[in-house]
């Protein structure tokens, strides 16, 4: 794709889902400012993989994009437009022909975009020129899996608007693919370090932690030594951040993610700080983390 | 009061008396157009007060301006108020009175008659802790939470009154029900329960299954 290309039209109709397994929801930046009414702040998982998808195919960075997780999807065009596929390298098919990652590539009306199981990483974003243009609830479309707010997760036979094309698409830059080896994922000091005993913390980052198949948009639950409490009791209700790293009774963390309830009655130890959520949701079941703690901005 | 680290984008306040709770929202949520600007969300709790940033905030300028800002009282502006049209119907409410030796109809007096005002929201869009100085009751949440808690349901849990938005598990004593549509994403205020919001529960005369 040339600079200076400025592609602008009608609608380009819609998409269609011909084929989803696994998860495929809309994505966007989120609604946040809403968590004093129970309300999580959802949005894309990785949000760097969603917002350089959309400026690839030339669009707002609040363009809502298609967010698939370990799936194999088949989608046909109506009009012909520009698309880019980020974050976990999922092969992509147009009409048979394989596309590149991290770039963005036009394709003709009416043909059928494939994407397949990616080899690292977790989430692939998929943004369209124009966005997916679902009505949006509480000031965006994105899907909340928590509560249910937003379009409801996308299935075969789905019919999706895409909004206007405009906005110049951007030249591709160095992409890098999630890696496969354990992920290091800095952390700061929590509110409830005083709930645990002086071992928890160097046994939060000397540890190994492992993904767990019960991971989703909601929060990341992580197999490894028990993390132990210094005193009884349970903690009033308090509000949550995504990144916070919760510890029930029963002593495995679960970090949490894009939906996290608002609340929460388990005390936290540490959080994931907000840059590396997005490296967080890239990791698959199985996958290896570790963490580092970093100073505190306050 | 401390200000404790919540990771690099938040702060947490937490206060001695869960009544300070929403005077010090409000004043916070009034901050936000001047030395708190750069905060996304202001999230009650219990005892506490959550502060998210936007990326780029300035942290330790926001927890320093949190400390001269708590201090001051409410504005004392007249609180909304919400009256809530209950059934007093629910499958937990004889069993309760019971256990409370009281009869039902003293139960149900002692609830319409506290002022309840939603000290924090949580658990699902649009569902608001209610407290009130005047009810001493503290109810246990059911030992096996139902699977299916049917919507408008009125329910008791430790020292809260709560009505369920939508039909969902739960595990809370279920005293009556209620028609009053607690959350609507298509209004311009979704939800009718707000942090501070008083609310009284207002009882309808309804029809025994036998009498």
């Amino acid at each position: 794709m040339g600079g200076g290309v400025i592609v602008s039209g009608p609608a380009a109709g819609g998409v269609t889902a011909l084929r989803v397994t696994g998860s495929v929801t809309v994505q966007d930046r989120g609604r946040p400012g809403f968590a004093d009414i129970g309300v999580s702040g959802s949005g894309a998982a990785d949000r760097g993989a969603a917002e350089l998808a959309n400026r690839l195919v030339g669009n707002e960075p609040a363009a809502a994009v298609l967010e698939l997780v370990l799936g194999e999807v088949a989608l046909r065009v109506d009009g012909a437009t520009l698309i880019a596929l980020t974050g976990a390298p999922g092969p992509i098919r147009v009409d048979g022909d394989p596309k590149p990652y991290a770039e963005p590539f036009w394709v003709p009306a009416h043909a059928t975009v494939e994407v397949s199981y990616p080899p690292t990483g977790l989430r692939s974003y998929l943004a369209l020129a124009g966005g997916i243009a679902v009505p949006p609830v509480l000031g965006s479309r994105s899907t909340d899996t928590l509560s249910g707010l937003g379009p409801p997760p996308v299935r075969c036979g789905d019919v999706l608007p895409i909004g206007p094309r405009r906005g110049t698409p951007a030249p591709p830059g160095p992409a890098v693919a999630p890696p496969p080896g354990p992920v290091a994922l800095a952390v700061s000091p929590g509110p409830r370090g005083d709930w645990f005993t002086a071992e928890s913390m160097r046994v939060l980052t000397d540890s190994a932690w492992v993904v767990h198949p019960a991971s989703d948009r909601v929060g990341v639950r992580l197999s490894g030594p028990r993390l132990r409490r210094s005193r009884d009791g349970e903690l009033p209700s308090e509000g949550m951040v995504r990144g916070g790293i919760q510890v029930p009774s029963g002593g495995q963390p679960i970090v949490f993610g894009a939906d996290h309830p608002t609340t929460g009655g388990y005390p936290v130890l540490a959080v994931v700080t907000d840059a590396d959520c997005d490296r967080l949701a890239q990791c698959r079941p199985g996958q290896v983390v570790r963490f580092h703690r970093v100073r505190p901005p306050a | 009061m401390r200000i404790l680290p919540c990771g690099d984008r938040a702060v947490l306040v937490e206060l001695v008396e869960p009544r300070d709770v929403p005077g010090l929202h409000e004043s916070l949520r009034a901050a936000r157009s001047g030395p708190l600007a750069g905060v996304v969300d202001v999230v009650p709790g219990e005892r506490t007060i959550l502060l998210r940033t936007a990326p780029g905030a300035d942290l330790a300028a926001i927890a320093a301006a949190i400390a001269t800002i708590a201090p001051r009282p409410a504005t004392g502006k007249p609180a909304r108020v919400v009256d809530i049209p209950t059934r007093y119907d629910g499958p937990d409410l004889a069993g309760l009175a019971a256990e409370l030796q009281v009869d039902r109809e003293a139960l149900v007096a002692a609830h319409t008659g506290a002022v309840w005002q939603v000290a924090f929201c949580g658990f699902t869009p649009g569902f608001g802790y209610l407290r009130s100085d005047s009810w001493q009751c503290r109810v246990a949440r059911r030992p096996d939470p139902r699977r299916r808690v049917p919507s408008g349901a009125v329910a008791l849990a430790g020292p809260y009154s709560g009505i369920y938005p939508h039909e969902s598990p739960g595990g809370w004593q279920l005293i009556g029900s209620t028609d009053v549509v607690l959350w609507d994403s298509g209004r311009a205020t979704p939800a009718l329960l707000t942090p501070g919001t008083t609310v009284r529960f207002v009882a309808l005369p309804w029809a025994a299954a036998s009498s």
